[in-house]
């Protein structure tokens, strides 16, 4: 949207008598004794009294000022801002599946419970796990579940143990789900290559530690290409290994977790499997589990029993229910039209061009920008603004600078091991010819910040609202609208 | 099919300029050992119009969708206006990730904006975060906010919360050290008062009530509200039918310090239960214990006014393990959906909707009480449910019912101990008088 055009708020457009619907006419007869002794509101003051047009102008004009996949690259890392396929949403708004009543007696809903079933199994054979929950709401939401699963499991041999293992350039999602579990978390430094230390590893590893919760490929982009010797030590000690699988995109059909000696993990849906992420969710948190865990998943599971699936809620060593119903429903919809519509050699085919993608983004910019591990990296890769700092240019100068170029910056500041970092990652649907756009647009950047830094901290110019005061945001909180 | 850009030609140049041979080459960092020699044992690749059939088989399945339904229980049946799926759909709204980078999302920071200011208008409180995952979630989010602020080990649970929210605490406090006590319900259906008196102590940090509660009574939030305050504990309140507060007062003005709850009503379908969108509201004092995203409005550099993710030391990217939760993403379409929505139906029509529910539900309660046999369980006042008791166990009446192709309500008895006899019925402005009148002549059918 052009920047001399602003869209007020709702609040603001409102105005009295206003409306967009009208309930139908109440066809049964009104009593004034309702809801006796009952607190009730006079009216809601502020709400929006709006037209119609005025709702799809407001809404319209502000999907305009929003950058996303449909528009172009969008190399987010760690976010694997893939394309969402169409065919996705149109399967996901089935009459059937969206008109289902979640407390609707199983065999009326056997076509949802058959689905469910089916995406489990189709996880458990990508991720080479034995058994699915699809209960978690989201990335984070999967790593409690799995955690507690964990925790579950330990003390149900009679000691649940006190820290948890994670490394410093872990998701910060790790930590603090951990944390919830009642676990003390004890960092793990990376060493030079940007993994894990496996003498490091040996020495915090101990009769106290219930898991190493670890990302492969990290954060960095790099494989942990000791993970079977990382599982083995873990398990010496009668520890669990936990693979966070937000990077799982990079080794669909390549390699599987639960062969590499994983015995938990999350999966994001709304990452390797394609469902849109919609501005900040919903998304989806699956936790495969090995034999060894799979008592204690969430209930209800759902059990086939001759061609008929059932819900069982009575196992008694389950750690419960983790949300209410059965996880995102429709976002598990659209994620099996992807994996059917892909099929084995498709699902292959994803990881072999993102990490193709990414090494082809990596290799052309490696001049231009510094990269602090030069180890060998699959589906990301992290930048640093270590050159171009050099003339007080930062990378969150590089970041909104791109955003004047038509594109969408790279994750920022993070892994935390990256000081200064851009962390890149281009997905397998992006055309080469987006991703030269990419690179093309990060060099010009990289000789802007030599010949005319000034520009770059002015950045971006041609956008809807420039470099907005973020302190002042946090100082002084305005939370909400409020009538003056 | 899959979704690739690049032609073989794409490919060979991309692999020449990386310096490799082949695609293999570049996942030579995974042992040999471990890496699958054959292919996923996955169904074979559909196309598009293969997967669309295969897809419309397995929802054609579900045989719910032919019934007369009254269920309700945590999810509800509400008419959505047009403009909310348009609206939602496009591609600008459901194609960003969270917008960490606002001068390019100001589309779905403003709309998060309104959406707070929504929750905040309809809970009665100071501030709202950008949405939790679901209701059960937001329930427990709440325990734990309110544990941080009080530092006591006890938790009072309403008895008549949502038996799966329940399950939801008792799961996510069970590491933490926090005891949580269920306070019955009277004859009424709402909280016994003299039991909550009783187990109120300066241990308990916060009483969690829901209302209109599981059995559809709403709930004396003032009175426990006094009665908490008493002990210097805290009241949250759980809201799972998110349409009564367009009729119910405000809880915040009745002396609520959380108000969460699930904003399903507002624009979002069944859905088989989710995605669905938690919400959470709370008093400013408390806003640095507030859990997930919030937006906050702020200037750029040529003072036009913007919006900006905001307060984020509260969150696990910032403090890692001691962020006051561990979400990161949430429910942002969700919300988006229910922002329309409101903004849609608007202050009239969300008063008429309410308004709507209450009387069908009170017809209902009316007309299946004078069969003969069937009583109303609870006696305190209603919103759109209510606990109907037969003079038989319900599965069997259930059955006869389905038969005749009504799903009349939610059985009580594997929930709670002892309402065998009874079911939760759920209606709303979808239902007309001629489907209520045929819930009342084939109840009456069945009974006879």
């Amino acid at each position: 949207m052009i920047r001399e055009m602003r869209e007020p708020l709702a609040f603001e457009i409102s105005s009295e008598g206003k409306r967009a619907f009208r309930a139908e006419k109440l066809d049964v007869p009104e009593r004034k004794d309702v809801l006796g002794g009952v607190a009730v509101r006079e009216t809601i003051d502020g709400f929006p009294e709006l037209s119609e047009v005025e709702v799809t102008r407001h809404f319209t004009r502000l999907s305009r000022t929003n950058y996303c996949v449909d528009l172009g690259l969008y190399p987010l890392g760690s976010c694997t801002m893939k394309y969402n396929p169409k065919v996705n949403e149109r399967v996901a708004a089935l009459p059937g599946f969206t008109g289902s009543h979640p407390n609707a007696p199983e065999e009326l809903v056997q076509g949802n419970l058959r689905l469910l079933k089916q995406v489990e199994r189709l996880l458990g054979e990508i991720a080479g796990m034995d058994a699915f929950t699809l209960q978690p709401a989201a990335g984070a939401h999967g790593e409690l579940t799995g955690m507690m699963l964990v925790r579950a499991a330990l003390e149900a041999r009679g000691n649940a143990r006190k820290t948890v293992l994670i490394p410093d350039s872990a998701h910060g999602t790790n930590p603090s789900s951990a944390h919830l579990c009642g676990y003390t978390v004890k960092e793990i430094k990376s060493n030079e290559k940007g993994t894990i230390d496996l003498e490091d590893l040996a020495r915090a590893m101990n009769e106290d530690v219930a898991a190493l919760m670890v990302t492969n490929p990290n954060t960095l982009g790099v494989f942990e290409s000791d993970i079977c010797r990382i599982a083995e030590i873990v398990h010496s000690r009668g520890g669990f290994l936990y693979m966070d699988g937000a990077n799982m995109n990079a080794l669909t059909g390549i390699v599987r977790p639960g062969d590499m000696g994983v015995d938990v993990l999350h999966i994001n849906l709304h990452k390797t499997f394609s469902t849109p992420h919609g501005g900040g969710g919903p998304g989806s948190g699956p936790v495969g589990v090995k034999k060894a865990l799979e008592p204690y998943l969430p209930v209800p599971v759902i059990e086939e029993k001759d061609g008929r699936f059932v819900l069982v809620g009575d196992r008694p060593g389950s750690i419960g229910r983790t949300r209410s119903f059965f996880g995102n429903y429709l976002v598990i919809v659209r994620a099996l039209a992807y994996i059917l519509n892909l099929g084995p050699e498709g699902i292959r085919e994803v990881a072999e061009t993102a990490v193709l993608n990414a090494n082809y983004i990596r290799k052309s910019l490696e001049g231009d920008y510094h990269m602090k591990y030069p180890t060998a990296t699959l589906h990301e890769c992290v930048f640093s603004d270590k050159v171009q700092k050099e003339h007080g240019v930062s990378n969150l100068d590089i970041a909104k600078r791109l955003i004047d170029m038509g594109l969408h910056p790279p994750t920022m500041s993070f892994p935390l091991i990256v000081h200064g970092a851009l962390m890149v990652e281009p997905t397998e649907t992006e055309s080469k010819r987006e991703l030269d756009r990419f690179i093309d647009a990060m060099k010009a950047i990289a000789k802007e910040a030599v010949e005319d830094p000034e520009v770059l901290h002015a950045a971006p110019h041609a956008t809807y609202v420039r470099r907005l005061d973020e302190t002042a945001a946090a100082r002084t909180p305005v939370l909400k609208w409020e009538k003056k | 099919m899959s979704y690739i850009s690049l032609s073989d030609k794409d490919r060979r140049e991309m692999l020449e300029r990386i310096g490799v041979g082949s695609t293999d080459d570049l996942f030579c960092c995974i042992p040999e050992g471990v890496r699958l020699t054959g292919k996923l044992a996955l169904p074979e690749a559909m196309t598009e119009s293969a997967l669309v059939r295969h897809m419309e088989g397995i929802a054609g399945e579900n045989a719910y969708p032919k019934y007369l339904s009254f269920l309700g229980g945590g999810a509800y049946d509400h008419f959505i206006p047009s403009v909310v799926d348009n609206l939602s759909s496009r591609g600008e709204f459901v194609t960003p990730y969270t917008p960490y980078q606002p001068e390019v999302s100001q589309g779905t920071l403003q709309a998060i904006f309104e959406f707070q200011t929504l929750i905040c208008q309809l809970s009665g409180m100071d501030i709202a975060n950008a949405s939790l995952y679901e209701g059960a979630t937001g329930a427990a989010e709440a325990v734990l906010m309110a544990h941080r602020l009080k530092n006591r080990p006890k938790v009072l649970v309403a008895a008549t919360l949502h038996p799966q929210y329940r399950s939801v605490i008792r799961t996510y406090v069970r590491n933490l050290g926090i005891r949580v006590e269920e306070v019955p319900c009277d004859g009424t259906g709402g909280l016994d008062k003299a039991a909550l008196a009783r187990m109120l102590d300066a241990e308990t940090a916060a009483l969690i009530v829901q209302s209109p509660n599981y059995f559809g009574v709403c709930e004396d939030i003032k009175a426990a509200a006094d009665a908490v305050h008493r002990d210097r504990a805290l009241l949250a309140v759980v809201v799972a039918e998110a349409l009564s507060l367009g009729l119910l007062e405000a809880p915040g003005k009745l002396g609520a310090d959380i108000v969460t709850g699930e904003g399903q009503s507002f624009g979002i379908p069944l859905s088989f239960g989710g995605p669905y969108l938690g919400f959470m509201a709370c008093m400013k004092e408390f806003v640095r214990q507030l859990p997930g995203r919030i937006a906050g409005q702020t200037t750029d550099v040529d003072g036009k006014r913007g919006f900006v993710l905001t307060l984020a030391t509260r969150e696990q990217h910032i403090r890692r393990e001691k962020a006051t939760s561990n979400i990161c993403t949430n429910q942002a379409l969700c919300a988006l959906r229910a922002t329309i929505y409101l903004e849609t139906v608007g202050k009239q029509g969300l008063r008429e909707l309410a308004w709507q529910n209450v009387q069908k539900a009170a017809y209902a309660v009316d007309l299946l009480t004078r069969v003969p046999g069937v009583k109303r369980r609870f006696a305190g006042p209603h919103f759109n449910e209510f606990v109907l008791e037969f003079p038989k166990d319900w599965d069997g009446i259930d059955r006869a019912l389905k038969a005749k192709g009504i799903l009349a309500g939610i059985g009580l008895g594997a929930d709670f101990p002892g309402l065998e006899k009874c079911a939760l019925v759920c209606v709303t402005e979808r239902h007309g008088k001629n489907d209520i009148d045929r819930l009342a002549a084939a109840l009456e059918e069945v009974l006879r």
